[in-house]
């Protein structure tokens, strides 16, 4: 096997906010019935995370679930170990009607920080992000400008953000614009 | 002259000199100016020319609702047209130029058109412009175009210099208007716990207010202000925002802020304008009033002006538009500017009243020394392009019995319209308020949000009163109400009490004299931009438009950038006075967002430059783009239309790789095809519903070229299906068909079959995928395998046509496919996307020794094309079934339905006489123009000839050495051998023959090796 290769080779940009592509992250789509005990438990082998409600992501790291509609969820795991994670899933959830793929490298993840980072997102996402209404243990799949994308918070000052792959480029410079310097909006 | 007083100005700080230039001039202005107050300084009063008639102007207003004082603002890449000079804070080397007028603005052309007024009525250009026909294109519209059109575009190679950006904000109660009342209201919203955001247009606090006068809680209202502002800025619930301006009221109280960043202050680092996209359980508007002028005859000319706003320049700025000034009034308002001109130093003429009595006020003009003329009326001002002198007569009457005097500025004011354009923008409905003669939002219509409830609420003037102690407690009220109607609890606390001289009321005046005989009329202007006066509305009454809607359009009152912000009311009750009916039952036009215009770059927001729109990149998109990518959009991808050398045209590029694929070895970069994994134990059931073809029967292992239609039986994708495992199949689709197709998927497993087992995940952008194709496809990959272990057996036994496998390829994990869009010997091989570029790099260097070359779409177009391969989107555009395309195998018999089938049974869907796939070779070999049309014998009814077909591809093809085509002919499959004719654009005749679509190995041994 070739060394696999992120979108952006882990690109950066310092404006209001610090933008970094985070490199390959391993990532599984599992759609199934999110009450399923046999599901909870394959979420809770492969990440150590307890079934996520609506809207909520719990992760550490580059391990954890984020609750992506009612019957879907986007498992992380260290990409290296995304096969023996889906390998293990998949056995769990034998006999369990369900999908659990492999879309880790389908994915962009940028991490973006600072004391403004949540006034970057406020620029293309239609979410509000004050501090009272998104705290970290939540997740947003909504749009960044023109594209689809999902986010959560780290800690208060850094979301991590997700897209598709080939729009990495126009999620990066995107995120480039909205942090540019002077652009302090001054809300949160 | 107008000129700087020596004291007053409220706004300047006159230790700060400002330098900036007007038509080429060098001017002085103050910090805190705007530039229509320095060119006021600078007794620069006309600043432009009308629309129609190219009138001298002058500024009439101070604020938002000026129609006249439009520039062109700054220069190269910050030149901006219509930029209204009442809004523009000056800064240190503006510049700006007039508009509307040739060759300069003291001596015009067009002006001419003035003189012509009695030949240029209301509804001119419709009644002129329709005879002779030809005229309009070649006569009138060019010369409409020349002398009409305010300020001049951009010049087209420049590029805006600045940055744009939305916000998205969310708050419990926002409140527009940053005045007296606003404030007040913003104050008590708050102070229940809810979240509030206010914003204010111009770049201070207080609105009006602190000019008017009065006292709040016995201090000077700038005090209170002062104080509102500091209590609101150190509460943590509150958001302030000036120089941004509401700009329009949407349903579900979704309101855009147009916030004006750096205008002040160009080529500051940072957004230029700020587009806040605010959603708020409740909108309070405090947008304050606007006065109206008076209608007379002269109005318009350069010198007369709102008394509200020759007060604002007194106060506010320290100018004074005129040394004598005659004040003309239907209200005691007005009275304040004659008072504080007076004050100032200024000699103040006479006070006209249209009333017989008036209030205190007068009184204290008396006292000044100011004479005071009850029932009287300005008959006629006199003057070009500056007010000379001002015939005065009985506001009864037709204008007779004039008195003349000689002064330099008129000062109008007709009575307070409120702001009611936030209140109106999503349904909120206004009623006739008798005694202030003018529209206040009617409170039990307010606009309503989704539950039923008025989400907006007026405050202060902008909802009638007009008094400050009234507008405070009304305000007051509103506050309260926001809140409590957010959801919280307002706390009991008093009303500010406001305290003013008292007034007399007013009196309705539309017209000045009452009877103003016709010339007067034809001389007393409604609305000054689009040059419509009082004799048009009455035309066009006359005429038979009864509806304001049809009478705006016909003499366009209020058509013009300001949007009739003075004209509207007074063109109104002109128009219910010629229809002898009443105001409230004329009623007004449609009050539309924005309130005052909005840059586009501001709507555009981010959207610009590298990334107004996402480009989709495969992972192999650089390596595509350093070696000669001709590029083509397809959707939102860039795919490699072709890969052109030094030295090459794009078409010589292509023949090389068309006749490198099929005699060496090609690659294509095909990771830009859709992959959708179905599982479940209803999967193979529902593929057998989504694809006109049966794939519950595809063995595992097994692939299958699939098409889909639509329920109306059209097709709209179709790919190649593999089954991955018993209840897992992976479905390709086109490049552009993945998400819509994925969408497609989701809709009938969620509305009709949501009790099927399956579950669709759309994995696109897992796998990089590349086509190998060519005689020597299987020799580099066997040569991959010995080079890096690849465990995969390749060969035709072990992998046969229309199969996959998982294994090594190679150093890489790969799942191959043997598929053939070109009829070659071809596998596709699905890679993770992270390993795209090296997957890419390992074949593009163990093919060296055979010939490898990579291809684009235009090469696969052809090649696909020889072999009469259809493809969604040439030969289909949604009218297009299957049976057309001569793809009836693909329709399985077995199947008791599938999405499409029931369609197909439609009689139009049948019918013999549908136009049919076949080849097209031209009889001299040339290529036939795309999108060409047949025709056959007869004309149609609208006397065209008649249509027996269409080409739907055609290429040349540098293997067979000929033009080749599809089309979808009439009868095509039954007249083989016979000739059609093309008409081309070019005035050329083809003449092709119709042949069987498959120009290449027509067995398919090729692909099956």
């Amino acid at each position: 096997m070739s060394e696999p290769i992120s979108a952006l080779n882990h690109a950066s940009f310092e404006g209001i906010a610090k933008v970094e592509e985070c490199g390959l992250q391993g990532m599984i789509t599992l759609r199934g019935d999110l009450s399923d005990k046999a599901l909870a438990k394959a979420v809770k082998d492969a990440t150590g995370q307890k079934m996520p409600g609506q809207r909520e992501a719990f992760v550490e790291g580059e391990s954890g679930v984020c609750w992506m509609s009612s019957d879907e969820l986007l498992v992380l795991v260290p990409y290296a170990e995304v096969d023996a994670k889906l390998a293990a899933m998949t056995k769990t959830l034998s006999g369990t009607h369900s999908l659990a793929v492999n879309v880790s490298d389908a994915r962009a993840v940028f991490r973006v920080s600072g004391t403004s980072a949540r006034e970057v997102l406020g620029k293309i996402a239609p979410v509000e992000l004050s501090a009272e209404a998104f705290q970290p243990g939540q997740i947003r799949r909504s749009r960044l400008a023109q594209i689809a994308g999902a986010f959560w918070m780290d800690d208060t000052e850094t979301f991590r953000v997700v897209c598709f792959r080939s729009a990495a480029d126009y999620a990066f410079n995107l995120l480039k614009v909205a942090a540019q310097p002077g652009s302090e909006v001054g809300i949160y | 002259m107008s000129t700087r007083l020596a004291n007053q100005g409220r706004l300047i700080d006159r230790s700060k000199q400002v330098t900036f230039s007007f038509n080429g001039t060098s001017m002085q202005g103050y910090e805190g100016d705007t530039l229509a107050s320095a060119l006021l300084a600078n007794d620069q009063m006309m600043m432009g020319r009308s629309f129609k008639y190219h009138r001298p102007r002058g500024v009439v207003a101070s604020g938002a609702e000026e129609p006249n004082a439009l520039v062109g603002l700054g220069q190269g890449n910050r030149f901006e047209p219509n930029q209204r000079a009442t809004t523009t804070e000056l800064f240190n080397g503006l510049t700006s130029i007039s508009q509307n007028h040739w060759p300069n603005l003291e001596f015009d052309i067009g002006s001419i058109n003035t003189h012509l007024s009695r030949f240029l009525p209301a509804g001119f250009y419709y009644k002129m412009f329709i005879h002779p026909k030809p005229f309009w294109k070649h006569v009138y519209e060019p010369f409409i175009r020349q002398s009409a059109g305010l300020g001049k575009a951009p010049d087209k190679d420049n590029r805006d210099a600045d940055t744009y950006e939305h916000f998205y904000h969310f708050t419990d109660v926002l409140v527009i208007g940053g005045g007296v009342a606003g404030l007040q209201a913003a104050k008590v919203a708050a102070a229940s716990g809810a979240k509030v955001m206010l914003i204010e247009q111009t770049a201070h606090w207080g609105g009006r207010a602190p000019v008017d006068g009065g006292t709040i809680n016995d201090e000077p209202v700038d005090k209170f202000v002062e104080q509102l502002v500091s209590e609101l800025e150190a509460m943590d619930n509150v958001t302030m925002r000036n120089r941004c301006m509401g700009a329009g009221v949407y349903d579900h109280g979704y309101v855009l802020g147009y916030e004006r960043l750096t205008d002040h202050k160009p080529g500051t680092q940072g957004p230029r304008h700020r587009l806040w996209r605010i959603r708020a359980k409740q909108v309070v508007t405090a947008t304050g009033a606007i006065e109206r002028p008076l209608s007379f005859a002269g109005n318009d000319v350069p010198g007369v002006m709102l008394a509200s706003a020759m007060r604002d320049y007194v106060v506010n700025w320290g100018v004074t538009p005129g040394d004598r000034v005659i004040v003309a009034t239907n209200n005691d308002d007005a009275y304040r500017t004659a008072i504080i001109l007076k004050q100032a130093g200024v000699e103040v003429l006479r006070i006209v009243d249209a009333r017989t009595t008036a209030g205190p006020l007068a009184d204290e003009a008396r006292q000044l020394g100011i004479q005071v003329d009850p029932g009287k009326a300005i008959a006629k001002v006199k003057g070009g392009k500056r007010v000379k002198k001002v015939e005065l007569c009985n506001q009864e009457g037709i204008g007779g019995a004039r008195e003349e005097v000689e002064c330099d500025a008129v000062a109008m004011s007709g009575g307070w319209s409120p702001v009611v354009h936030m209140w109106s923008h999503c349904g909120g409905k206004l009623i006739w308020d008798e005694a202030q003669a003018h529209f206040r939002p009617d409170p039990s219509r307010p606009p309503l949000g989704a539950d039923g409830e008025g989400f907006v609420l007026a405050a202060g003037s902008s909802n009638g009163p007009l008094a400050l102690g009234d507008v405070l407690t009304d305000a007051d009220a509103a506050g309260k109400a926001a809140a409590k109607a957010a959801g919280f609890t307002a706390k009991r606390t008093k009303a500010p009490v406001g305290e003013t001289t008292a007034e007399a009321p007013m009196a309705a005046v539309w017209l000045m004299p009452a009877n103003a005989e016709i010339g007067l009329r034809m001389k007393s202007w409604l609305d000054f931009q689009n040059d419509v006066k009082v004799s048009d509305v009455q035309l066009a009454a006359r005429e038979g438009y009864e509806s304001v809607e049809h009478t705006k359009r016909y003499t366009t009152l209020g058509m013009a950038t300001d949007q009739g912000k003075l004209s509207n009311i007074n063109g109104l009750a002109i128009l219910a006075d010629a229809l002898d009916s009443e105001i409230p039952k004329v009623g007004t036009t449609t009050f539309r967002p924005p309130y005052t215009p909005i840059s586009l770059a501001s709507i555009g927001g981010e959207a610009r430059g590298e990334v107004f729109q996402p480009i989709r990149q495969t992972p192999m998109h650089n390596w595509h783009d350093k070696n000669g990518a001709d590029w083509e959009p397809v959707g939102h991808w860039r795919r490699t239309y072709a890969y052109v050398r030094p030295g090459e045209s794009v078409h010589d590029a292509v023949n090389r790789e068309v006749k490198n694929t099929r005699e060496n070895l090609g690659l294509l970069d095909a990771s830009t095809l859709g992959k959708l994994i179905v599982k479940g134990p209803d999967a193979g059931k529902f593929l057998d519903m989504m694809y006109t073809n049966m794939m519950s029967t595809l063995k595992v292992g097994k692939c299958r070229y699939g098409l889909m239609c639509s329920e109306n039986g059209f097709l709209i994708d179709d790919g190649v299906v593999a089954r991955i495992d018993e209840d897992t199949w992976l479905c390709h689709t086109t490049t552009g068909g993945a998400e819509r197709i994925h969408g497609h998927m989701e809709e009938w497993l969620q509305t009709e079959w949501w009790d099927w087992k399956v579950y669709v995940a759309n994995v696109t952008e897992q796998y990089a995928q590349v086509a190998v194709v060519g005689p020597n496809a299987r020799k580099v990959l066997e040569k991959l395998n010995a080079q890096a272990g690849g465990g995969m057996d390749v060969s035709k036994e072990a992998l046969p046509f229309m199969e996959w496998r998982d294994g090594k390829i190679g150093a890489f994990d790969a799942r191959a496919y043997r598929i053939s869009f070109s009829g070659e010997l071809s596998y596709e091989i699905a890679v993770p996307a992270s390993q795209g570029q090296a997957f890419w790099d390992a074949l593009m260097d163990a093919g060296k020794e055979f010939g490898v070359m990579p291809y684009g779409t235009e090469c696969l177009h052809i090649l696909r094309a020889e072999k009469g391969f259809i493809m969604i989107g040439d030969e289909t555009d949604g009218t297009v079934i299957p049976q057309d395309l001569g793809l009836h195998w693909a329709l399985s018999k077995k199947k008791e339905d599938y999405l499409g089938k029931r369609a197909h049974t439609r009689s139009h869907m049948a019918d013999p006489d549908r136009w049919k796939l076949v080849g097209l070779e031209t009889v001299d070999g040339s290529v036939l123009p795309d999108g060409a049309y047949a025709v056959g014998e007869g004309v149609n009814a609208n006397g065209q000839r008649n249509m027996i077909g269409r080409v739907t591809s055609t290429y040349y093809s540098a293997n067979l050495g000929k033009g080749i085509a599809m089309g979808l002919i009439k009868h095509g499959p039954d007249r083989m051998g016979e000739i059609v004719e093309f008409p081309g654009t070019d005035g050329k005749t083809y003449k092709a023959k119709i042949v069987d679509p498959i120009f290449y190995d027509k067995d398919g041994e090729k692909q099956n090796v």
